[in-house]
């Protein structure tokens, strides 16, 4: 018997997906030629950050569990890198991405056991608790970690050693490390959609309309609230490990719950209720705090505002809004 | 003899500031269904507020006077409180949590940068008023007086409010409303008036812990989102709208944080977190929540 319709993602919706997929790759692959070199690095956090804030929504918006500790895997991908320059002298970025990986899947497969137990708003502070013991760890033990001072993270080298910094640094940031990232990003993008199109993902989506339903049809809620808290954390420990070359220094900062809430932040900037929505928000949160900051002190109170307009009116983000407005201008023609 | 003893009144002060700040947290969670992460917020906005009219406005006057003056932080934050409700919080009683926690989280961050506004970047002292008390012997060491002052008015706090709220009518209607909002709206209650008053009642506790810890320390910007993340502790421990819990978490916390300042200080945060996720696992409602 041929796999049943609706199983695997169709052909017609890959190919959907592909058409708004592939010319936004073009234009994020000309950025480096056509933009100056800072705003290619901006760019670069960016999509790092995208990275992170899609694995974040991959709870939020396809399980309905709100983290505030996702800080933590994004600090653990960081640090996994810090400390292998530190004590294994390792300068690879495959490397490193590796070992944020083994870091980030063994802290989420620890927290995940305990968290996915509880749901709403004891969710929410498990999460923040446990994220907290990290960020407190990072502190403290300055010995390891640096303390306040941090960790540096000197520029790696990519491709097993093909292409190393060499002379300017800004150069290589902007250039090959940024297609790197974009590569990455990319990967990361497609077997997002693959995950929350697949049996899995929907299965996610039945637990998080309705709990009881869809143990009744014989879904093991734990396992896959466990599963997607894994795959949740990895993607934002990948982002981490990404962001720290660029960044070239890690703080206890980034574990701390105020960079959770920036992160849940950015997802709902962007719109939690579509697969787009955290990668649009990530790009621009990271646009508008990098301008916000440079422009004012007070920024935070610049983005606090943002926040409480966008909670009060528009809550489904900028893609949701996006979406209700085209489809009015449709309505009138 | 005389260390323990001195640890212990230590602890007892920690305990008392906590307990403020973490009641004021339960109490709001209890009634209104919201964790407010701008209550940190709150606790700051009292403590500069205090040390702004005791050691700017009305420096150099007599220990009397800066002593009557600590209450304004209180109060403003009070009046802050009851200023935010209805017009930032009312609109998201019927959404969902997460648009709750988002839009006090914006919160956190406008206020922060409001008292950034208003009383800059340094540190705001009121210390005339801490050092005006002088000190006492305890045993053979010297401990400052101010301190027992500020354990006397967490302990006051605690007996006023379950005094309040078990035994005045406007209690018996908060914990109605608290049991189920529904049925107390059915029977006349103005949920309306009832959720603005348990809020500004809640920031009058955490400005009151602020305004009266000030003088012993300073006000810094950042100081509100740190007392919030051992609030939470302290909360979830007892049990979020419990406010024996609060009372119980923030003696428990109190009393781990003095111990692990002394003798494990590199872990003493990390066990105060473990301590709170431990509690959540065996009791999700906490030692004292109702499930």
């Amino acid at each position: 018997m041929s796999v049943p319709a609706g199983f695997l993602p169709s052909a017609g919706s890959v190919g959907r997906a592909l058409r708004v997929a592939l010319p936004v790759a073009v234009l994020l692959a000309l950025v480096p030629v056509v933009l100056p070199q800072y705003q290619a690095i901006l760019l670069a956090y960016g999509l790092a950050m995208a990275i992170g804030a899609l694995g974040f929504n991959l709870l939020l918006g396809y399980t309905g569990l709100l983290s505030f500790g996702h800080s933590a895997y994004f600090g653990v991908g960081a640090y996994a890198v810090a400390l292998m320059v530190k004590y294994l002298k390792v300068g690879s970025m495959e490397l490193f991405l590796l070992g944020a990986i083994v870091a980030a899947v063994a802290v989420t497969a620890l927290f995940g056991v305990v968290c996915v137990r509880y749901t709403r708003i004891f969710f929410g502070i498990l999460t923040l608790a446990l994220s907290q013991v990290l960020w407190s760890l990072a502190f403290k033990f300055f010995w390891v970690t640096g303390g306040t001072d941090g960790l540096r993270v000197p520029t790696p080298s990519l491709f097993g050693g093909l292409v190393t910094g060499g002379g300017d640094k800004i150069t290589f940031m902007s250039h090959a490390y940024y297609y790197y990232v974009l590569v990455v990003f990319c990967v990361c993008v497609s077997l997002m959609w693959v995950v929350v199109n697949s049996p899995f993902g929907m299965a996610l989506q039945a637990i998080r309309d309705n709990e009881t339903r869809a143990e009744f049809v014989g879904v093991q809620i734990w396992r896959y609230r466990w599963v997607a808290f894994l795959v949740s954390g990895v993607f934002t420990g990948l982002a981490g490990a990404l962001w720290v070359p660029l960044n070239g220094l890690t703080t206890p900062d980034i574990m701390h719950w105020t960079f959770s809430g920036e992160i849940v932040f950015m997802t709902v900037l962007g719109g939690f209720r579509s697969f787009a929505g955290p990668v649009i928000g990530a790009i621009v949160f990271n646009y508008l705090k990098t301008y916000a900051v440079g422009y004012t002190v007070y920024w935070q109170l610049l983005l606090g505002s943002v926040l409480v307009a966008l909670v009060l009116s528009l809550p489904t983000g900028i893609v949701g809004t996006a979406g209700r407005l085209l489809a009015r201008f449709r309505e009138e023609r | 003899m005389d260390v323990l003893l001195i640890h212990l009144i230590n602890a007892l002060l920690y305990a008392s500031v906590l307990f403020l700040i973490a009641g004021g947290l339960s109490l709001i969670y209890g009634v209104m269904r919201i964790v407010n992460l701008a209550h940190g917020n709150l606790y700051a906005f009292g403590a500069y507020v205090t040390a702004w009219t005791v050691g700017t406005v009305a420096a150099g006057a007599p220990i009397g006077v800066l002593l009557l003056l600590v209450p304004t932080g209180a109060f403003a934050a009070a009046l802050l409180g009851a200023f935010l409700e209805p017009t930032l919080l009312r609109p998201f009683y019927k959404r969902a949590e997460e648009y709750q926690l988002l839009v006090t989280f914006g919160l956190l961050m406008i206020l922060e940068d409001v008292m950034r506004f208003f009383w800059g970047p340094y540190p705001l002292s009121a210390s005339t008023l801490f050092e005006g008390f002088g000190s006492l012997s305890v045993g053979d060491s010297i401990y400052p007086t101010y301190n027992f002052l500020v354990i006397g008015v967490g302990a006051a706090a605690a007996i006023f409010l379950w005094a309040f709220i078990y035994r005045t009518k406007f209690g018996v209607v908060l914990r109605a409303t608290s049991q189920n909002m529904r049925m107390a709206s059915a029977l006349g209650v103005n949920v309306n008036r009832v959720y603005v008053q348990a809020f500004t009642l809640g920031c009058f506790m955490a400005g009151l812990g602020g305004a009266i810890i000030v003088p012993s320390q300073s006000a810094v910007l950042g100081m509100g989102v740190d007392a919030l993340v051992l609030a939470f502790i302290v909360v979830v421990i007892g049990g979020l709208g419990s406010l024996e819990g609060a009372l119980v978490g923030a003696l428990i916390v109190g009393v781990v944080r003095e111990a692990g300042i002394t003798w494990f200080p590199e872990i003493e945060l990390a066990v105060l977190y473990l301590a709170a996720a431990t509690v959540l696992l065996v009791r999700p409602a906490g030692l004292f929540g109702r499930p």
